[in-house]
């Protein structure tokens, strides 16, 4: 079975290739990447399959390192099928689902329900993690040896932060056996309570209780603090604030194995659009300040900031469809998160194109010790077609089995045309396969 | 003249005119208290609903009287007494009054923003009766009326309010009026109870009221809630009382026409000693009087009145 993807822009961050070439792929690998000159004539022949990808982007897969996929326990939100049928129609060959499922994936049966599903079901790679501790309760640590033989790529408690410093220097000091990433959600619950969303002058006229940035800043000094300790590899979810991008920032300088991801409703919204009280805009950390964007901006481009992730995370309609107060927290974010990075900082010239892509591949991948992220010869066919000229109005039809996104209505420029998954397109013409 | 949208969510979303408007043609309603038939018919066949999702007394009666003068017909919907109770969401309860033909729906929730989710599910005319601590649009304009009625004008008045702003919604709605009418705000109270970038509101914050006293034309005086002790706001009423409680020996260096005010209940003895509350500064009974008569103007004007109709 070949594949021809020909005559695209081919935009490679990991073997720093940015040059129009076409891309020949055999049996789910790559094996050629060059000028149709340099094809020899029995590499593409009558019965490969070839996709004209003129004028379009051609980049490694992305990896989506945060989402949540709710299975298994509330399937009425997501599925495993329909959550990777929705990261494939936003370009994503490759996904990490969090573990905060009903039961929680912390042990290997978990793991493996996760796996066996996904292979079965899926129709991207799905990387799980696994909890820091049984049941998410920050107490004793969860069998993370076991799940890493069973294939977890991180750990992490994610909406439940761990509050117990100790417990949180071990499980650092004990994955670092394992070149496991733990992946810290970075919030003192003391700090929060109640609250939902920023604190500041709108949470005040809007009568809406606030979460202080403090609550997030301190918990990410906590986590620096204990990563340098311990030696341990510290990954932060979703920062959002400008104090955190300079903690993260100094800890780098210190050589200290920390990285981080922001999301794209953080550059993308403030604390005002939450005005009117549209529960779509209600997410944890909460949308900060346009000074905060500003910082994530910087820290985008200064490299403090590794990665991109989406915090994918489905609810019902009538879950959300309530008051501020009693709206769950969250966002969906795979169908919508490349064009909101491309019109949001490619095109504003936050961030190059190659940049933009190596946050959405050779970053992630590194972090998570996995091959993938890149157009080598011998990789997986993994790839993206990305029609940077597609103009679009974000309706509230989504691929996802929710359609909670505050982008509803935005106009976005920039958007996944294609995604070919071990070289098997599953997503072709902005349509799933 | 009219008011510019069908719904009255909060004061921050009115303008000058519009307050004004609202305030003058209250007074005649108020003219008609003292006669003996207290109706009049402007809202003859229009439905008003008043959907309580919070206990109040005070509110939901002015409200009740307010249409009831205006010759309206009155449906009382409470929480624990309706399908709320079992469960039914805000929205299906707004698409229920809907279907019910309701003209207006007055509602109180302790959940900031739920008038905006009925607003814009609905095409009833929404009044905010109070919504969790956001705003409380109608008491903030009784309050303002109380003010111009005694004082003549608003403008260049200097109007202190004191006590737990964090949790108040009438202070909220106090603070965008008044602004707008181009009084001067200060705010008192203890530091835990001063919610955040409060100044950024156009207000002065004070820890202590000794300090401005002198200056007050007029102090409004909010409930302090017991169980706000509980969640470690402040250590005790006892100690509340001493450093905000608006006594008699506090006010000797104030003006002797201050007005003093108090939305209501009183916790009598704790944020107002009973000798201030009964004095002839206070206009606390008053407030009462006058709310009802602002709630007929916000129905009479919401209904598409104009300022013509009501002058005799």
């Amino acid at each position: 079975m070949k594949l021809v993807i020909r005559n695209g822009r081919v935009v490679d961050a990991k073997n720093k290739i940015d040059k129009k070439a076409d891309i020949l792929i055999e049996n789910g690998k790559i094996v050629k990447i060059g000028e149709s000159s340099q094809f020899r004539p029995g590499d593409v022949t009558r019965s490969t399959m070839t996709i004209n990808a003129t004028g379009k982007v051609v980049t490694p897969g992305l990896i989506d390192m945060h989402t949540h996929l709710r299975e298994p326990g509330r399937e009425d939100e997501e599925t495993i099928a329909s959550g990777t049928r929705a990261a494939a129609q936003g370009g994503f060959t490759s996904i990490c689902c969090m573990p905060n499922t009903q039961p929680v994936v912390d042990s290997v049966s978990g793991v493996k329900f996760i796996l066996a599903t996904a292979s079965q079901e899926g129709v991207v790679n799905v990387y799980p993690i696994g909890s820091i501790t049984k049941g998410q309760k920050g107490e004793e640590l969860a069998e993370i040896g076991k799940m890493r033989i069973a294939g977890i790529v991180a750990i992490s408690d994610d909406g439940k932060p761990v509050m117990n410093t100790q417990t949180m220097r071990r499980a650092l000091e004990y994955a670092k056996m394992f070149n496991l990433p733990v992946i810290s959600h970075c919030e003192d619950l003391n700090l929060s309570v109640g609250g939902v969303m920023n604190e500041g002058f709108t949470s005040t006229i809007l009568g809406l209780k606030g979460i202080p940035r403090q609550a997030e800043e301190i918990m990410v000094a906590r986590d620096i603090a204990l990563a340098e300790l311990t030696g341990g590899k510290l990954h932060l979810a979703h920062i959002t604030t400008r104090r955190s991008v300079e903690l993260i920032c100094q800890a780098k300088k210190k050589r200290i194995r920390v990285t981080c991801e922001t999301a794209p409703h953080y550059f993308s919204l403030s604390e005002e659009d939450v005005q009117g009280y549209n529960t779509n805009t209600k997410t944890n950390p909460p949308l900060r300040t346009k000074d905060d964007i500003k910082a994530l901006c910087e820290g985008l481009a200064d490299g403090t900031i590794d990665c991109i992730a989406s915090d994918h995370a489905p609810h019902l309609d009538v879950e959300k469809d309530l008051e501020y107060n009693m709206a769950p927290f969250g966002i969906i974010g795979l169908e919508t998160m490349l064009s909101l990075i491309l019109t949001n900082l490619v095109r504003k010239k936050i961030l190059s194109l190659n940049q933009a892509i190596a946050k959405l591949t050779v970053n992630p991948a590194n972090i998570l010790g996995l091959e993938k992220g890149s157009l080598s010869i011998g990789a997986d066919a993994d790839l993206t077609i990305i029609d940077l000229n597609l103009e679009r109005k974000i309706g509230n039809e989504f691929t996802s089995q929710s359609k909670n996104s505050p982008f509803i209505g935005m106009e976005l420029k920039g958007f996944p045309v294609a995604t070919i998954v071990a070289g098997k397109v599953v997503m072709k013409d902005g349509k799933l396969v | 003249m009219r008011l510019k949208h069908k719904d009255l969510l909060g004061l921050e979303y009115l303008d000058r005119e519009e307050i004004n408007l609202i305030l003058e043609t209250a007074r005649p309603f108020k003219e008609l208290f003292t006669r003996s038939v207290k109706k009049v018919p402007p809202l003859r066949g229009k439905t008003v609903v008043l959907l309580f999702y919070e206990p109040s007394t005070r509110t939901r009666i002015s409200f009740e009287l307010a249409a009831k003068r205006l010759s309206a017909d009155v449906l009382n919907i409470s929480a624990s007494t309706s399908s709320v109770a079992k469960g039914e969401s805000l929205i299906d309860t707004a698409k229920t009054l809907e279907a019910m033909k309701a003209d207006f729906v007055v509602i109180r929730h302790s959940m900031a923003g739920a008038p905006q989710i009925l607003a814009r599910t609905i095409k009833a005319s929404i009044i905010n009766a109070g919504d969790g601590t956001h705003e409380h649009p109608t008491q903030g304009l009784l309050d303002m009326f109380t003010i111009w009625e005694k004082k003549g004008r608003l403008s260049g008045l200097k109007v202190a309010i004191v006590g737990d702003l964090l949790h108040s919604r009438v202070a909220r709605s106090n603070i965008w009026g008044l602004n707008k009418m181009g009084a001067k705000v200060y705010v008192v109270g203890p530091a835990t109870l001063i919610p955040p970038k409060i100044e950024e509101m156009g207000v002065k914050v004070y820890y202590d009221l000794d300090e401005v006293i002198g200056e007050l034309d007029v102090i409004n005086i909010l409930r302090i809630q017991m169980e706000r002790q509980k969640e470690n706001l402040f250590p005790s009423l006892r100690e509340y009382n001493e450093i905000f409680g608006i006594t008699d020996e506090r006010l000797k260096r104030a003006k002797k026409d201050l007005l003093v005010m108090h939305p209501g209940p009183m916790n009598r003895g704790i944020e107002i000693s009973s000798s201030v509350a009964d004095s002839p500064r206070s206009v606390i009974t008053e407030q009462v009087t006058n709310g009802i008569a602002v709630r007929m103007a916000v129905l009479y004007l919401l209904a598409g009145g104009d300022s013509q109709g009501v002058k005799r």
